[in-house]
């Protein structure tokens, strides 16, 4: 069990390295010279020459990736072009809005689509079945942005029960932090309930073709009781797995939510920084992605441990 | 008992296949219709449009619909209708060219990584690592370190896609040449390339075009959320992205501009995921089986 | 018959409950209390469908159609699934063929089995505990304080089965209706479990209705048996009428099918030049990791065998023996880590794929799953003309080839352009034969080849190979977990145990006279050893009759 857990720890150390590789190389592949990409057409000379000093691309290609490893590791993600601010200061303060959005949407996820997902599969055929697949396949067909700019216009315009746009930090109290979380976090969610609705459903029906359910039938149980006892204990690894899958939904998810409704998160900071082309903030934040992505995966195998005695064992 | 997995009967032609899959019910129908609409307004977009979607009509700005402008016109004054219609073309390019892209980039690479143990745990690192970036966050960067044209459009939305390809190809592959028909093949002195495109090859095909669907869906999608974040194709090109990018300010004023591409791309979107549920469901005999065995 | 138990009558299944498409016919049969009643039949023939219909754990898509399943005179297709929860368990309980998918992987064995406590009776937990304990002592599982904490996957196949068992009858009931129960088990874990059964129906009186297609199982377990074929019943009688004077044509050819465990005569051909052979062929399997220890795997070791052109070796063992991984290795499906193999003079064991592949064509081989073993989606003739067309042969020459072998099978040559699906699970077995034989090879390798073949059909694909290796002369290699297979077709026999060879010698020798205690115990533990079905009376008079022949 132990020798698992560590396993699976050293397999998620070369995955974060490709990505800080990809990552470096992303800019230094990029046909043509990357502080002229940075600094825009209008750039002097004078200009680039800054750039290319500040981002070290002077130096010979392994040296500025030692370089940048060795900063990385020491948490030094760099400053910003635009501002000059240290990177890991303009991530910390945007960390608020991004963090509560993502755990409010997938909370409110899991409580609402795995009760969604069992009761399709087991009124399998059903208008019931029909309805939850339905709302799946819309929920994954249609984009966030037009979910909320529809939320807007409903709730928050026409019937005026939530503010457009904004965000108050829960410390400013509860209220008004739910009153603006409250129409992001129903844009995302829609997305998230599909997606581990379906992937309920779908294993659902899986195994309750299984040996073993028929068996717990043989015993003279009542339904409700293999539905949840048998059924459902067994369908915890798929549906945790698809959770952690999604995450990087998620994370591309708040991406646009936080543009839709303006919140002052990781995400708007993306855009902007994209758009200003602030290299090292977009390059940060990739990393800082992938880096929630890995560890949240990595967690899931380790809960895995706890889900299914086959791998406590082995 | 029977454990026949094969289909009963001969092989049907691909077209009545096809023609099954289509009228499998009345919402894939319906949603092949919408899909063949938008494609033929693709292809004919100058002929039914009433207006150049670049036409600036300083006079008649955010107009709501009309019968002059059936959905109104944006900040410029331009014709919403036609700047939508136009927006197919570059969606559907996007869609289907990502999609092809993907698949064949993907199927080569899964092909290798299932068959040649060595390469195998390199490549999955590599996909791996690929994985853990999200699309978008992926995709943006791409497009703003080469600047935006269709094509680096392209390349940012089929990199995040082929790594999801590379893991199905993969997957196929390690299981069929578990099959006893592979070892025959092997022990009958085959080539490695003759097994591959003879016996390896077609079990991926299946699996591929529903991907492929999907991927579909998923390009334009992210197409859209780029454009909307203004990190796509440049600003003058009707895009449906594009259109909503500039209704944002507007949005008070004159919703149609959010709401009307926004409509049709979610229409297209759940065209083409019902479509591939369709096919996949006609493809893949275990789930339309489930509970006549035993 | 009014103290029937239960009492089945005119039951009719059909696909959707449609009468029109029925898969049991108007099956009608009783089983008296304490009695064991076994119901035999082929694949398709309802038997599995007449059980499940009687717990009323049909499939979604069949329903009855007609008739009456009365257990003490309570109709089960009309009673409330409520009532049928309360009857399950405490008046009638079964147990399933895989013990290791029938039991719920995330759940401990002894909850597994209080919950049917928790769901039929008011006892607290300890006592739950208490009554549990018990009745896995019962049913001899050894430590059952630990075992009660167990997952399935830690467990044997022989103590899963147990473990249902156990849950099967903790409340006593008086009807155990047994799916195949010993069919995914060892021969010797069979013995055992048969054993087991018919000690705790003596004990506790429960009739039990016993589904098999071994009649090899029959001889052993049943007083009276029902004999059913494609949905209806062809006859019903005591276990010992039936097998010395079967009614039926149909009982008659199921149990003349049956291979007899009298050991073939010996053939002459010592002059014969060698085929195959091996000299301390080992096959290691490493597993390495990171940071466990690397684990190392003996699948076999020291395999020295001799096979002499148109000679057949029988190479049986149970699950683990090793006797598949020496196929294989003979094949060079996988490398084997040490000793040779020599193909007609040809050293093939560790040589390259490249240089190996001239030597492909003399050794073919035929698999267990005649699903799996022909590519669904290439036309028949092609498969079969894949290998010579690899070594040169003219297309066209290959396909006129291709129709001579499946006439050679028994197949009409015209058949070559269709597709695998369209052949039954027999005929497929023949087309692989014939794209083995195609090669023209010096050896043929059959890895339990006839083990997923009903069993008239099995008595046709033996004798298709018998036929084949006196035309063509080849030798073979059969591997199989069947004793009685082995007699009917083994000029030699080699007995595997853990990858090692226990014994090996002429079929007579090693199944006739077996010097070591293993072979003994699997000769022993081979259902209805007793009885010669082919000659319907058992062994002790056939032997009888042969001596009286002989003076």
């Amino acid at each position: 069990m132990l020798g698992y857990i560590v396993q699976r720890i050293l397999a998620a150390i070369p995955v974060m390295g490709f990505v800080a590789l990809f990552v470096f190389l992303l800019l230094r592949l990029t046909p043509g010279d990357p502080a002229a990409i940075i600094a825009g057409d209008a750039a002097t000379p004078a200009q680039l020459a800054a750039i290319r000093e500040r981002l070290g691309l002077t130096d010979p290609i392994h040296v500025q990736f030692i370089n940048w490893i060795t900063d990385l590791l020491r948490g030094d993600f760099g400053v910003s072009i635009i501002s000059g601010t240290p990177v890991i200061n303009m991530i910390g303060s945007r960390l608020e809005p991004t963090i509560s959005l993502a755990l409010t949407t997938i909370t409110l996820s899991i409580i609402i689509a795995v009760p969604l997902g069992v009761i399709a599969a087991w009124k399998q055929g059903t208008i019931i079945d029909r309805l939850v697949m339905a709302i799946s396949v819309v929920g994954f067909s249609v984009p966030i942005f037009v979910i909320g700019y529809v939320m807007i216009q409903i709730f928050a315009m026409q019937l005026g029960w939530f503010p457009v746009q904004g965000f108050r930090s829960i410390t400013e109290g509860l209220g008004p932090f739910a009153q603006r979380i409250f129409l992001p976090t129903i844009s995302l969610t829609l997305l998230y309930i599909a997606l581990i609705a379906r992937i309920t459903r779908t294993s659902m029906l899986e195994i309750l073709n299984e040996d073993y359910v028929r068996t717990a039938h043989a015993k003279g149980l009542t339904d409700t009781r293999v539905l949840m006892r048998h059924a459902l204990r067994n369908c915890a690894v798929p549906i945790v797995t698809v959770i952690g899958i999604g995450f990087a939904l998620i994370i591309s998810g708040v991406v646009v939510t936080e543009s839709v409704f303006n919140l002052p998160g990781i995400g708007r900071l993306t855009v902007d920084a994209v758009l200003a082309r602030d290299y090292p903030v977009i390059q940060a934040v990739i990393l800082l992605a992938s880096l929630v992505y890995v560890v949240v995966n990595l967690l899931i195998d380790i809960a895995y441990v706890f889900l299914d005695p086959r791998i406590r064992y082995q | 008992m029977s454990t026949q997995a094969a289909p009963s009967g001969g092989s049907p032609s691909r077209i009545a296949q096809l023609r099954e899959i289509v009228f499998s019910s009345p919402i894939v129908t319906f949603a092949a219709l919408m899909l063949l609409l938008i494609v033929l307004a693709a292809i004919f977009a100058p002929w039914i449009t009433p207006y150049d979607p670049a036409r600036l009509s300083p006079g008649t700005r955010l107009r709501p619909a009309s019968d002059a402008h059936w959905l109104g016109t944006d900040a410029f004054g331009r014709d919403l209708f036609s700047r939508i219609v136009y927006g197919t073309r570059i969606s559907l390019a996007v869609g289907i060219g990502a999609a092809v892209a993907a698949v064949l980039l993907g199927l080569a690479v899964g092909l290798i990584a299932g068959f040649f143990r060595t390469l195998d745990a390199i490549l999955m690192r590599v996909v791996d690592g690929l994985m853990a970036i999200p699309n978008i966050l992926l995709a943006i960067a791409i497009v703003a370190l080469s600047g935006a044209s269709i094509w680096t459009v392209l390349v940012a939305i089929t990199i995040p896609e082929v790594p999801r390809v590379v893991r199905l190809v993969r997957s196929v592959v390690l299981s069929a040449r578990e099959e006893p028909y592979v070892e025959a093949a092997i022990a009958a002195g085959s080539s490695t390339w003759r097994i591959l495109t003879r016996h390896l090859l077609p079990n991926t095909i299946a699996p591929l075009i529903v991907q492929g669907t999907y991927i579909c869906a998923s390009a334009i999608l992210i197409e859209a959320i780029l454009s909307f974040l203004g990190a796509g194709i440049s600003p003058e090109t009707p895009t449906w992205g594009n259109i909503m990018a500039e209704g944002r300010i507007y949005f008070q004023i004159n919703p149609g501009i959010i709401f009307w591409p926004g409509l049709v791309l979610s229409i297209t979107i759940l065209s083409i995921n019902l479509v591939g549920d369709a096919v996949r469901d006609a493809l893949d005999p275990r789930m339309a089986k489930r509970g006549i065995d035993r | 018959m009014s103290d029937t138990l239960l009492d089945i009558r005119n039951l009719g299944i059909g696909l959707g409950g449609d009468p029109a498409h029925e898969v049991v016919k108007g099956l009608t049969l009783g089983i008296q209390p304490g009695e064991t009643m076994c119901l035999v039949g082929e694949s398709g023939s309802g038997k599995s469908l007449t059980a499940l219909s009687v717990m009323g754990l049909l499939p979604k898509a069949l329903a009855p159609t007609r008739g009456q399943i009365l257990l003490k005179g309570e109709d089960m297709l009309t009673a409330s699934s409520k009532r049928m929860r309360g009857l399950r368990a405490t008046a009638m309980s079964m147990i399933f063929q895989e013990p290791m998918t029938a039991l719920s992987p995330v759940h401990r064995v002894g909850d597994q089995i209080a919950e049917v406590l928790d769901a039929h009776t008011n006892l607290d937990g300890k006592a739950r505990r208490k009554r549990v304990l018990e009745m896995m002592e019962h049913v001899h599982l050894p430590n059952v304080e630990s075992l009660y904490y167990s997952y399935p996957h830690q467990l044997s196949g022989g103590q899963r089965q147990r473990i249902m068992i156990a849950m099967a009858l903790i409340l006593r009931p008086q009807l155990l209706i047994a799916d195949e129960p010993t069919t995914a088990l060892d021969v010797t874990t069979q013995k055992q479990i048969l054993t087991l059964i018919r000690e705790l129906r003596e004990e506790q009186g429960t009739a039990v209705l016993f589904i098999t297609h071994d009649m090899g199982v029959v001889a052993e377990i049943a007083d009276d048996v029902t004999v059913l074929r494609l949905g209806e019943v062809e006859e019903t009688r005591p276990v010992d009428a039936l097998l010395r004077q079967p009614k039926t044509p149909y009982s008659r050819k199921l149990l003349q099918a049956v291979p007899s465990l009298i050991p073939r005569p010996p053939r002459k051909l010592n002059d014969r030049p060698i085929v195959l052979q091996t000299t301390d062929l080992g096959m290691t399997y490493e597993s390495s990791g990171w940071f466990r220890k690397g684990r190392s795997v003996v699948a076999a070791k020291e395999v020295n065998l001799t096979l002499r052109q148109g000679q057949t070796l029988g190479i049986v063992g149970e699950s683990g023996s090793g006797k598949s991984t020496v196929a294989r290795c003979i094949v060079r499906l996988i490398d084997p880590t040490t000793g040779s193999i020599r193909i007609s003079g040809t050293e093939v064991a560790s040589i390259s794929q490249r240089a190996l592949k001239p030597h492909r064509r003399k050794v073919q081989i035929v698999f267990q799953d005649p699903f799996r073993s022909l590519n669904p989606r290439i036309e028949v003739g092609e498969s079969i003309i894949e290998g010579p067309t690899n070594f040169g042969v003219p297309r066209r020459k290959a396909m006129d080839r291709a129709r001579e072998l499946m006439e050679l099978v028994g197949l009409p040559g015209s058949a070559l352009d269709r597709y695998p699906h369209q052949f039954s699970g027999g005929q497929r077995q023949r087309i692989a034969i014939a794209r083995a034989i195609a090669m023209d090879p010096d050896l043929l390798v059959a890895d339990e080849a006839v083990s997923a073949l009903d069993v008239s059909v099995q008595a046709q694909v033996l004798e298709l190979l018998d036929d084949i290796q006196k035309r063509l002369g080849i030798g073979l290699l059969f591997i199989t977990h069947d004793l009685r297979v082995a007699a009917q077709i083994c000029d030699d026999v080699m007995v595997m145990q853990h990858g090692k060879v226990v014994e090996y010698g002429p079929a007579a020798t090693v199944l006739g006279d077996p010097k070591t205690e293993y072979t003994r115990a699997l000769i022993e533990a081979a259902p209805g050893r007793d009885w010669d079905f082919g000659n319907f009376r058992p062994v002790s008079e056939t032997m009888a009759a042969m001596k009286q022949q002989q003076s």
